[in-house]
């Protein structure tokens, strides 16, 4: 049997994997300054707010421009009516809906 | 939004704060495996056509587990790049999870190094997100939580994938609107997390950082720096009373935490 692409996949494991676990690893995380505690507290809500906002405002171009299209509007559409259900399901179906929408009716 | 939403949840559910969060944490959870199911259906066309075998493709889910650079490899491959460059890129795209890691340790620094060193595996954007925003609800670390968070993504993208790359093609997830779901589904989880406004300026700080900087160097190198240099703006902020109120407690080892 062929293992194809498998090896490829366990060195991406490699250059990943570090980065996932050294710091849940290292000893005395849990002792560190109240400051680098509030910073960790903080890169959660900033991690994903700018992985939100480089999906929809960026084209995966090998040169990225601005996308000033649908998506944006879909995105705070989701966050609005999670900000109101506190669920997340309805917010994601009605940025999808959207979107469909408007690439159906030729908006996007 | 958090420390509300813990006072809420005590205020409806006497004492059973936690059931009340892994309930709110599984609604969530099906948000995102129900993107994350469509979104793999791409990930194996476009392995498919980079001339992946099946084995590739389940094998590149369950190992490398990251969406980002699974999609970027596929396109590497098929493009004839030296292994070492995809190795290259993969690291870049996915040197944020040391941010993802760091975040989370405080919660499990009291469990054993073993099961820290298999949890880390399982630390994807969505993982990171679904998981870290109950902790911040309840206050300490719940390991059954974690691992619903992680299945959460696995199951569904290594299935996903999979269908996809069987099916070919069959379903046009652009026009459906379905890549929109992936920063749908971030935003509504970092909303989760905001429990005052040091959290909305580290929001707002990292997305005005991330955007410009991705036009300039590219999305990786604006999204490591947003989250990044977000926090610190954040810190710039007087902290409100939620947020003085909501660090997380010293977490302690307990009979509801461990692996599946």
């Amino acid at each position: 049997m062929s293992l194809g692409l498998i090896p490829l996949a366990v060195l991406m494991w490699a250059v990943t994997y570090p980065a996932r676990a050294v710091p849940m690893l290292a000893p005395g995380i849990e002792r560190l300054p109240p400051r680098a505690i509030a910073y960790l507290r903080l890169a959660g809500p900033a991690a994903l707010a700018a992985l939100a906002a480089v999906n929809c405002l960026l084209t995966s171009d090998p040169q990225p421009r601005l996308l000033l299209g649908v998506e944006p509007i879909a995105v705070a559409a989701c966050v609005l009516i999670v900000a109101r259900t506190r669920l997340l399901l309805p917010g994601v179906a009605a940025a999808v809906l959207l979107v469909a929408v408007a690439r159906a009716l030729g908006a996007a | 939004m958090s420390g509300q939403l813990t006072a809420s949840v005590r205020g409806r559910t006497g004492n059973d704060p936690v059931g009340e969060s892994r309930r709110q944490l599984i609604r969530d959870a099906l948000a995102i495996a129900a993107y994350a199911l469509p979104v793999g259906l791409v990930y194996g066309l476009a392995a498919l056509q980079a001339h992946f075998t099946l084995l590739d493709v389940v094998v590149s889910c369950l190992v490398v587990l990251a969406g980002g650079a699974q999609f970027a490899a596929a396109g590497m491959v098929k493009d004839g790049a030296p292994w070492l460059a995809i190795a290259g890129v993969t690291a870049l795209v996915n040197a944020r999870h040391l941010l993802y890691s760091a975040a989370v340790a405080p919660y499990t620094a009291a469990r054993p190094r073993k099961e820290r060193a298999f949890m880390a595996h399982f630390l994807t954007d969505e993982t990171f997100a679904l998981s870290l925003t109950h902790f911040r609800r309840i206050g300490r670390l719940d390991g059954r939580g974690y691992w619903v968070a992680a299945l959460a993504i696995l199951v569904p993208w290594t299935l996903g994938s999979a269908i996809g790359y069987l099916a070919a093609g069959a379903v046009d997830t652009r026009r459906l609107g379905l890549a929109v779901a992936f920063p749908a589904a971030m935003a509504g989880l970092s909303l989760g997390m905001v429990s005052g406004r040091r959290d909305v300026a580290a929001a707002l700080g990292a997305v005005a950082v991330a955007v410009p900087l991705g036009l300039v160097g590219g999305a990786s190198l604006g999204l490591v720096a947003g989250a990044v240099v977000g926090p610190f703006i954040g810190l710039a902020v007087p902290a409100s009373p939620a947020e003085e109120s909501s660090a997380p407690e010293t977490p302690e080892p307990s009979a509801e935490a461990g692996l599946p």
